[in-house]
C-alpha cells in the first residue's frame, strides 16, 4: 500500500468514524444519563433518511429536508420522552429492551405504511455533485467530504456543549449522578427530555446525510444499531469522549480490516471491542 | 383428579380436531388440486413474492385454472423471509391443509426448510427464485424442482464475456454470506475457464454497505474489469459509490443480473449506465413470446413483469405439463416427476429444458444498462447448466 493510498485509506476511515460517532452519541447519552437501552435508537436513523426521502421528494432540496427533517425529529424525540420513555428510568433494562424493541415494530410498520417497503435513492444536492480527482483511477466524492466536514463541526460542537457550557455541565453531572444533580437544584426532567430528544435528532441526522449516499431502506437502521453499541461499549458508557474515540477506532480497524485482511474484517471490530473488554471492562472512557 | 384432567384434556383436544376438519374423513377434502404457495407477502422481499405469486396464477389462469383436467384450489402462506419459520410454514401447508404441490420460496434460508419439509415428507415442491445450490445439488431430491436458477449460473456466464472484451484482470468483490460465495464460485469457474485471472478477491459482511475503503482498493489495483454480486438495496448503493468514486468509465462494471435488476429508476439510472450483467431473461427481450406475456402481464395485473414473474409462470407452466401427462393424478408420482423431468418450458425468457438435477438448462443474456433498462446484447451463454456436483439423480 503506497502513501497515497494509504492516506486515502484513513481518509475513508475518519469519514467512516464520524458518521458512526453521530449515532452512537444519541445512544450514549440516552444510556449514560437515563440509563435507558434503546433498540430502537437504530430506528431514528433510519426515519431521519426516510424523511430526507420524503422532503427532498417534495420540495427538490436536502438543505430544506435536513432542517425540516430535524425539527421534526426533536420534535418526535421530546414527545416519545414524554409519552414513554420518562416511565421506564427506573424499570430494569429487560422491560426497557421490550420497549424499545417494540418500537422499532412500530417504526418499521410506520415507515412501511407511509413509504412501502420499496428502496428508494435520494439525489446528491447539484452544488455538491462533483468529484475530486485524487488518482488516476479515484475520485473523492464532493459530498463526502462535506459530510467529513459537518460530521467534525457536529462533533465539536458537541465536545464543547458538553465539556464548555453550563448546559454541559449538567449533562455530566447527570450521568455522573443524577439523584445529586438534582439535590443540587438541576431540573433533572427537562434535562432528560433535552437530552432524549438530542440524541433522536442526532441519529436522525445522521440518517439524513447517509440518504444520498447510502440507498433508503427498510431496516436500515437495525445494521447500524449493532455498530453503535459496539462504539459505545468499547467507548465507555456515557462518555461522549470514549464514542468519539471509539467510533475513530472502529472506523479505522473496519476500513484497514477490510483491504488488508478481507477474510476477518467481519469479526475484527468485534476482536477489538472483546480485546478492549479484557483489559478494560467499563470501555476506554468510563464516566 | 388426574384422570378427570386427562379427560377434559382429551375432549379438548377432540374437539380442536374436529372443528379444525382433522377428524372428518379424508374425501371431504374433494377433489380439487390443492396447492400451497408459500412465498414472502410481506417484508423486504414482499414484491418479489408477489411476483411469483401473479406468474404463477396467470400461468394457471391461461390454461383455464384446471390441472390435467381438475379444478384447483390455493393455499397462500406468508413466508416473511424469515428462515427460522421456515420449517413450520412448509409443515403447515403439508400437515394441515395437505396441499398436493408446494411452491415456494424466494429466500434461501427459508428454503431451507422448505427443502428438509419436502425431502421428509416427499411432497412435490417447485422453486421459484431461491437459488441456493443444495436443493439442485448434494440434496438434490426426486419431488424437487427448480424453474429459477443456481446462485453460480448467472455469474458463470460472465467469464466468456468479459475476456471477449479483452478484460483479462479482474476484481471480484460481493457480501460474504452463502449466496455471494456461491455467486464468486460461479465467476471463478467461468472466468478462469476462458483464461482470465483474478487478481483480488474482495468481500464485506452482508449486508453492510460501506463500500469506500474496497472502492478505494479497487482504484489502486487497476484491473481492467470488476465484477461482483450484489442485489437489492446495497446494489443500487454499490452502483452509486462505484460511480461517485470515478471508477464508472474508468474500470468497466460487470455482475450477476441481480445487481440492476428492478433497480434502475430515475435517480439510479445515470450512475447505471454501461454495466453488463448476465441473466436468464431481461424484461426487453425482444421475442414475440416475451411480448405477448409482458402484454398479458401489464393487463392483468397493471404493472410491468420482471424476472420473478417469470420464474413463476415458468413454475406453473412446468406444474401444467407435469399433470396434463398424468391427467391430473398427481399421486401417480413416477409419471409426474419423469413428465416434469422431460418437460420443455416455452417461456418469455426463452425455451429451458430440466436438468438431470432438476434445475434449468438455459440461456443466458449479455445485457448492458442503457437508459432505465437492461438491454439486451446478446446470448452470453447458450443452455447453461449447473454443475449439479453431489446430486444422485438421473
Amino acid at each position: 500500500m503506497d502513501l497515497a493510498n494509504f492516506s486515502i485509506q484513513l481518509l475513508n476511515s475518519v469519514q467512516y468514524g464520524l458518521l458512526l460517532f453521530l449515532l452512537a452519541a444519541g445512544l450514549t447519552l440516552i444510556f449514560g444519563i437515563m440509563g435507558v437501552v434503546n433498540l430502537a435508537h437504530g430506528s431514528f436513523y433510519m426515519l431521519g433518511a426516510y424523511l430526507a426521502y420524503a422532503f427532498t421528494g417534495a420540495w427538490g432540496s436536502l438543505a430544506l429536508a435536513v432542517v425540516a427533517g430535524t425539527a421534526l425529529s426533536i420534535a418526535l424525540g421530546w414527545l416519545l420522552e414524554k409519552i414513554l420513555f420518562k416511565h421506564f428510568y427506573h424499570r430494569s433494562h429487560l422491560d426497557q429492551v421490550l420497549l424499545t424493541f417494540g418500537l422499532i415494530y412500530i417504526f418499521e410498520e410506520l415507515r412501511s405504511m407511509l413509504w412501502g417497503d420499496d428502496v428508494h435513492s435520494v439525489g446528491i444536492p447539484a452544488w455538491l455533485d462533483w468529484s475530486i480527482k485524487l488518482t488516476e483511477t479515484l475520485s473523492y466524492p464532493a459530498y463526502r467530504l462535506f459530510m467529513l466536514a459537518i460530521c467534525s463541526a457536529l462533533a465539536l460542537g458537541l465536545w464543547l456543549l458538553i465539556s464548555k457550557t453550563k448546559l454541559g455541565m449538567k449533562i455530566r453531572a447527570g450521568a455522573f449522578n443524577s439523584d445529586m444533580a438534582q439535590a443540587m437544584g438541576v431540573n433533572i426532567v427537562r434535562l432528560h427530555a433535552l437530552v432524549f430528544a438530542m440524541g433522536v435528532a442526532l441519529a436522525a441526522l445522521a440518517g439524513m446525510l447517509i440518504a444520498p449516499l447510502s440507498s433508503v431502506y427498510p431496516y436500515m437502521g437495525s445494521q447500524v444499531l449493532i455498530m453503535c453499541f459496539v462504539v459505545v461499549v468499547i467507548g465507555g458508557i456515557g462518555s461522549v469522549r470514549g464514542a468519539l474515540t471509539a467510533a475513530l477506532l472502529v472506523g479505522l480497524v473496519d476500513t484497514f480490516g477490510k483491504v488488508l485482511l478481507p477474510q476477518f474484517a467481519s469479526m475484527l471490530v468485534y476482536v477489538l471491542m472483546a480485546l478492549v473488554l479484557l483489559y478494560k471492562p467499563e470501555g476506554l472512557f468510563k464516566q | 383428579m388426574t384422570t378427570r384432567r386427562l379427560v377434559l384434556t382429551r375432549s379438548a383436544a377432540l374437539l380442536g380436531a374436529a372443528s379444525s376438519g382433522l377428524l372428518l374423513p379424508a374425501h371431504a377434502q374433494s377433489n380439487k388440486i390443492r396447492i400451497g404457495l408459500m412465498l414472502p407477502y410481506t417484508g423486504t422481499f414482499a414484491q418479489l413474492g408477489q411476483a411469483c405469486d401473479n406468474g404463477f396464477r396467470m400461468a394457471l389462469e391461461e390454461k383455464g385454472n384446471k390441472l390435467g383436467g381438475r379444478d384447483i384450489e390455493y393455499f397462500k402462506v406468508d413466508d416473511e423471509s424469515e428462515p427460522s419459520k421456515g420449517v413450520e410454514n412448509a409443515s403447515k401447508l403439508v400437515q394441515r391443509d395437505k396441499v398436493d404441490v408446494l411452491v415456494g420460496t424466494v429466500h434461501s434460508g427459508v428454503q431451507m426448510g422448505i427443502h428438509k419439509v419436502a425431502r421428509e415428507t416427499g411432497v412435490l415442491c417447485i422453486i421459484p427464485n431461491a437459488g441456493m445450490h443444495a436443493a439442485t445439488r448434494a440434496l438434490c431430491a426426486p419431488n424437487v424442482f427448480r424453474t429459477s436458477f443456481t446462485n453460480s449460473q448467472p455469474t458463470l456466464a460472465l467469464g466468456k464475456a468479459m475476456m471477449a472484451k479483452g478484460h483479462k484482470k479482474a476484481v471480484w468483490i460481493t457480501w460474504k454470506y452463502a449466496a455471494g460465495d456461491e455467486a464468486g464460485e460461479g465467476f471463478k469457474d467461468g472466468y478462469l475457464a476462458a483464461g482470465g485471472t483474478i487478481v483480488k478477491e474482495l468481500g464485506l459482511p452482508f449486508p453492510n454497505v460501506e463500500f469506500q475503503a474496497l472502492l478505494t482498493e479497487i482504484a489502486s489495483i487497476k484491473p481492467d474489469a470488476v465484477a461482483c454480486f450484489f442485489s437489492g438495496g446495497g446494489a443500487a448503493k454499490f452502483i452509486r459509490d462505484y460511480a461517485a468514486a470515478g471508477l464508472k468509465g474508468k474500470i468497466p462494471l460487470y455482475g450477476s443480473g441481480f445487481l440492476t435488476e428492478g433497480l434502475l429508476d430515475d435517480e439510479l439510472a445515470p450512475a447505471a449506465q454501461g454495466i453488463m450483467t448476465t441473466l436468464h431473461y431481461s424484461t426487453s427481450l425482444a421475442t414475440k413470446r416475451n411480448d405477448a406475456f409482458r402484454l398479458a402481464y401489464a393487463k392483468a395485473f397493471k404493472m410491468q413483469p420482471d424476472v420473478y414473474a417469470v420464474q413463476g409462470y415458468d413454475a406453473g407452466q412446468l406444474l401444467l405439463q407435469g399433470a396434463a401427462a398424468v391427467k391430473g393424478d398427481l399421486s401417480n408420482k413416477k409419471a409426474l416427476y419423469s413428465a416434469m423431468e422431460a418437460a420443455v418450458i416455452d417461456s418469455p425468457r426463452g425455451q429451458w429444458t430440466m436438468s438431470k438435477a432438476h434445475n434449468p438448462v438455459q440461456d443466458m443474456y449479455l445485457r448492458e444498462v442503457k437508459g432505465k433498462e437492461n438491454i439486451v446484447l446478446g446470448v452470453a451463454a447458450k443452455a447453461l447448466s449447473d454443475s449439479g456436483a453431489g446430486c444422485k439423480l438421473g
